[in-house]
């Protein structure tokens, strides 16, 4: 890490700029990969299914939340759904936007899952999207096995 | 619960840059707290201090502010997490019987990393992380989506701004003193719809420090301990899609915890102040909810009736709240520090005439995830 | 201590190099499972939990919140405490608080690591100043590798001595370990064929990388006698944080903050004679050359003594005080959790269900943490509430 010293100004004191950088490699587990393999080769959301409490989460993971017991059960869930809240992110934040601002994020609730999907907001007019509104995933051609295999959700009949 | 006296409170000015590194503000707020019990190091049997890695970019961060705390000397922890869970964690260890004065310090310094970066590293690697999401635009999902469920206005919100940013004035620590009003607000610049730039918490530096003690040690060594009476903590689901983000359940059930503890059937009669962690201006109605002063999507009505002022019934963040001063970790910790003041009668011309019992409140992750509640009284 | 503290259940992964089976939350609930298991609980019964690891392992910020789906916290109360290297020990330590206060009364630890997801020792560097330090200190093996250099000339003692360590606790995690992450047998021929790290440190000196979880149910005397047929009982806890800047502490041959933190622990719990009243000791030992350094800070032989102590064999399984059945963090070392598998092994060890690693009729059990930067952590666990 090459380090530097720049002088602040006439408070004397020294600023050192530097950078952590550290590499990392996570894993998405069975349950992830399972459900990235789904989108990637099949363009099809699946969610796991808790056999107490019947809820289905997406993201699927792999012990449900409430109940603490374990999921077996996958259930595909519709790429359509409701958009349950959003924002448009309007400033930037270099190395961790998937895209240039203003760009649209929300929470879609996906028939037949019982959790939201947050996701990013495509082919939308950004002062024109309202809670409720019924989305659709679009899927990129060139999948990966990522989140961004869902390249954004549009609203329906647009 | 038995008793835990808080007997000592320091806190630095909130600056955008404060010169000062890490362990220097450390130490001046651990010596500060230290006069202010009349009380030296060595009288400090154990410590904990609040570091995270991410704020102060080290691994095992509460590594630069051992010394400069005493924490060298004795034993010690470190949480991680807002400072309300530094003092929690304090107040245990004295509870335990095995320590008697506990120091707790929390310091971070914004200016020295990009906030939002760090923020989204909440963010699920996996899944998540990769939309930019950060602190601000995710709370901007839970803005709208209370907005949409309660019809609570930006309107509403901005009062908040305006009020807090107003209080400020009256804080010598304060970051931002301000003259607002609704309509500069509602103009300020939209970071992330439906965030203006006036509804967010500036990124300040800063520290605070607080010393505890067991009851006979905190009534034969100071004149004025202000008693830890209740404390609660709960966390709520973890994404955000698992959530209904208008709702506050993890905060209502730390918060009844807290007044169980405290012996509190009524909040909103029987709390003189509050302090609460309101990071953006929208939070502030929402706690308000979640620790019971009013029903649930009622908080905006009581913003407009003026109760939340510093002449109304029940004054909230007469300090100024976080929305004038916000070093992350530390900010709940200083929630504390504020309350003590209060209860003392020592809040000068921030003072809320004759408070006995107060509340202070920290959070915890994305959206207020997780929630901390104290009641203290005098 | 005006609430006595007992631990009921104690939970660990298969600990492996890489476990990419799992995400790190699936990696967290099989420990936390297998806690209450071995508790019979259930995550109703548990009433706050406490977490811990090292954050730039992993990058992800604010654990105690994004592990909720993996610890089962839910709607509780979760804090997270983090020190380093005694991570998992102070997260253990943290739990006893929360039972000693009188706050909760079943309260889960969860120490854990995935080290798989990153450069172990280049996140470990940003431990260092930035401004003075960082460029030149090489990870945690630096430090360790000069205070053995110290001890060697000091005390005469040799890499020979530190080899007979690296052989204990790789064949106990061979012999009796099935959760251990290293299970070969070695030999101090190997040991000292091996190359070196950072000398005197050679490779099979050192401790792996591992990911992998272990969970803890704390409990109050209540609980304790309503669940556990035979409760491990926390006499005595010490946690001490001497050192800050790694050059204060080179050339030092010994470890005074283990020294102080033991002290601490043993007043509490009432041990006078520590080599007398310790049945099994897993000790946090992190190149084999600290368990021939470090023993006299724990009070088990005289100043000096180490290699005498190691060479005596009192220490291996079958002797008078055995260290590590377990095979200690020189065969797995899953950095948040490896802490507080020492308090889960001894604990296990006195309540008479370690299995094979078991130590018959082990009463009275002595845990250490160590972290990277010099500080260290002692927990007394005992099968009795206390001592005679």
């Amino acid at each position: 890490m090459a380090v530097r010293s720049e002088e602040l100004g006439d408070s004397g004191t020294l600023m050192y700029p530097s950078r952590i950088k550290l590499q990392y490699t996570w894993h998405a587990g069975k349950v992830g990969s399972r459900f990235y393999r789904e989108i990637r080769d099949h363009c099809k959301i699946w969610g796991t299914k808790c056999p107490q409490c019947e809820r289905i989460y997406l993201p699927p993971r792999e012990t449900c939340p409430r109940c603490y017991c374990s999921m077996d059960e996958w259930v595909e869930v519709s790429d359509v759904g409701t958009l349950l809240t959003y924002t448009v992110t309007r400033y930037a934040v270099p190395g961790i936007q998937p895209q240039e601002p203003p760009y649209a994020l929300g929470i879609i609730k996906l028939d037949g899952a019982s959790t939201g999907l947050m996701h990013l907001l495509g082919e939308v007019e950004l002062d024109n999207i309202r809670v409720g509104m019924r989305v659709k995933a679009v899927f990129r051609d060139a999948r990966e096995g990522n989140y961004l295999d869902i390249k954004y959700f549009r609203p329906l009949g647009s | 619960m038995g008793k835990v006296g808080i007997i000592g409170v320091a806190q630095t000015k909130y600056r955008r840059y404060n010169p000062a590194s890490h362990a220097e503000m450390a130490y001046q707020v651990t010596r500060e707290a230290l006069e202010d019990a009349g009380l030296t190091i060595e009288d400090m049997d154990n410590t904990v201090t609040v570091c995270n890695d991410f704020w102060d970019g080290r691994t095992i961060s509460c590594m630069t502010i051992t010394e400069a705390t005493g924490s060298h000397r004795v034993p010690t922890t470190n949480v991680e997490g807002d400072g309300t869970y530094g003092a929690l964690m304090g107040a245990m260890r004295i509870l335990s019987g095995l320590h008697k004065v506990t120091l707790v310090v929390a310091q971070s310094k914004l200016s020295e990393g990009i906030p939002s970066v760090i923020t989204n590293a909440m963010f699920d690697p996996v899944y998540e992380r990769v939309l930019g999401v950060d602190a601000i635009n995710s709370s901007a999902l839970q803005m709208r989506s209370y907005m949409s469920k309660y019809g609570v206005t930006e309107e509403q919100c901005a009062k908040v701004s305006v009020k807090n940013h107003r209080n400020a004035k009256a804080n010598p620590y304060a970051h931002l003193p301000l003259d607002i009003t609704v309509e500069d607000v509602l103009k300020s610049r939209v970071l992330a719809d439906p965030i203006k730039l006036l509804d967010a918490s500036p990124v300040s530096d800063g520290a605070c420090a607080i010393i505890m003690a067991e009851e006979e040690t905190a009534k034969k060594r100071y004149s004025k301990p202000i008693w830890v009476k209740g404390i609660g903590h709960c966390a709520d689901a973890y994404h955000l899609g698992d959530r209904d983000l208008a709702e506050v359940d993890a905060l209502a059930s730390a918060a009844r915890r807290a007044y169980k503890m405290a012996g509190i059937k009524n909040p909103m009669k029987e709390i003189d102040v509050a302090e609460v962690y309101d990071a953006f201006s929208y939070m502030e109605l929402m706690w308000m909810e979640g620790l019971g002063l009013c029903g649930r999507g009622e908080a905006g009505a009581m913003v407009d009736s003026g109760l939340t002022e510093l002449g109304g019934a029940l004054p909230i963040n007469p300090s100024g709240g976080v929305l004038s001063a916000h070093a992350v970790q530390v900010a709940g910790l200083a929630r504390i520090a504020e309350a003590v003041l209060q209860l003392r009668g020592e809040a000068n011309a921030r003072q809320v005439e004759g408070a006995r019992v107060a509340l202070a409140h920290g959070i915890e992750g994305a959206c207020g995830q997780g929630h901390c509640v104290f009641v203290l009284e005098n | 201590m005006k609430n006595r503290v007992s631990i009921v259940g104690v939970g660990q992964t298969h600990h492996r190099s890489k476990n990419t089976d799992c995400k790190g939350q699936e990696l967290i609930s099989i420990a936390v499972k297998r806690a209450l298991e071995s508790a019979e609980l259930n995550m109703a019964d548990i009433d706050a939990i406490v977490i811990g690891n090292m954050d730039h392992f992993e990058s992800i910020n604010y654990v105690d919140m994004w592990s909720v789906d993996g610890s089962g916290g839910y709607m509780k109360p979760i804090m997270k405490v983090t020190t380093g290297g005694t991570t998992g020990s102070a997260v253990g330590h943290a739990a006893f608080y929360h039972v000693a206060s009188g706050l909760f009364d079943t309260v889960l630890a969860i120490g854990w690591e995935q080290n798989s997801e990153s450069d172990t020792t280049a996140a470990i560097s940003t431990c260092f100043d930035p401004i003075t330090e960082r460029e030149f200190c090489g990870g945690a093996i630096g430090p360790l590798a000069a205070q053995y250099t110290a001890y060697m000339s000091k005390y005469g003692a040799t890499e020979e001595d530190a080899a007979l360590v690296s052989v204990r606790d790789h064949n106990n995690a061979a012999k009796y370990n099935p959760y251990a992450h290293l299970r070969q047998m070695i030999t101090t021929e190997e040991v000292m064929k091996s190359p070196y790290i950072s000398y005197p440190i050679k490779l099979l000196d050192m401790c792996p990388r591992t990911d992998g979880a272990c969970a803890i149910v704390f409990a109050g005397e209540d609980r304790a006698r309503k669940t556990a047929d035979r409760p491990a009982w926390v006499l005595g806890v010490g946690d001490c944080h001497i050192l800050v800047n790694v050059a204060d502490g080179i050339g030092l041959a010994n470890l005074p903050s283990l020294e102080a933190a033991a002290r601490e622990a043993y007043q509490m719990a009432g041990i006078i004679n520590p080599f007398k009243q310790f049945d099994v000791a897993e000790l946090y030992i992190p190149a084999s050359t600290a368990g021939v350094c470090w023993m006299e800070a724990l009070g088990l032989c005289e100043e000096g003594g180490g290699p005498r102590l190691i060479r005596s064999g009192a220490t291996e399984m079958g002797g008078e005080l055995p260290i590590n059945p377990s095979g200690g963090v020189l065969a797995t070392n899953p950095i948040g959790a490896t802490g507080l598998l020492r308090i889960g092994e001894a604990a296990l060890q006195v309540m008479g269900k370690a299995e094979q690693k078991q130590v018959d009729g082990a009463k009275v059990a002595v845990a250490t943490g160590f972290g990277g930067c010099f500080w260290s952590d002692v927990t007394v666990i005992s099968s009795l509430p206390q001592l005679n």
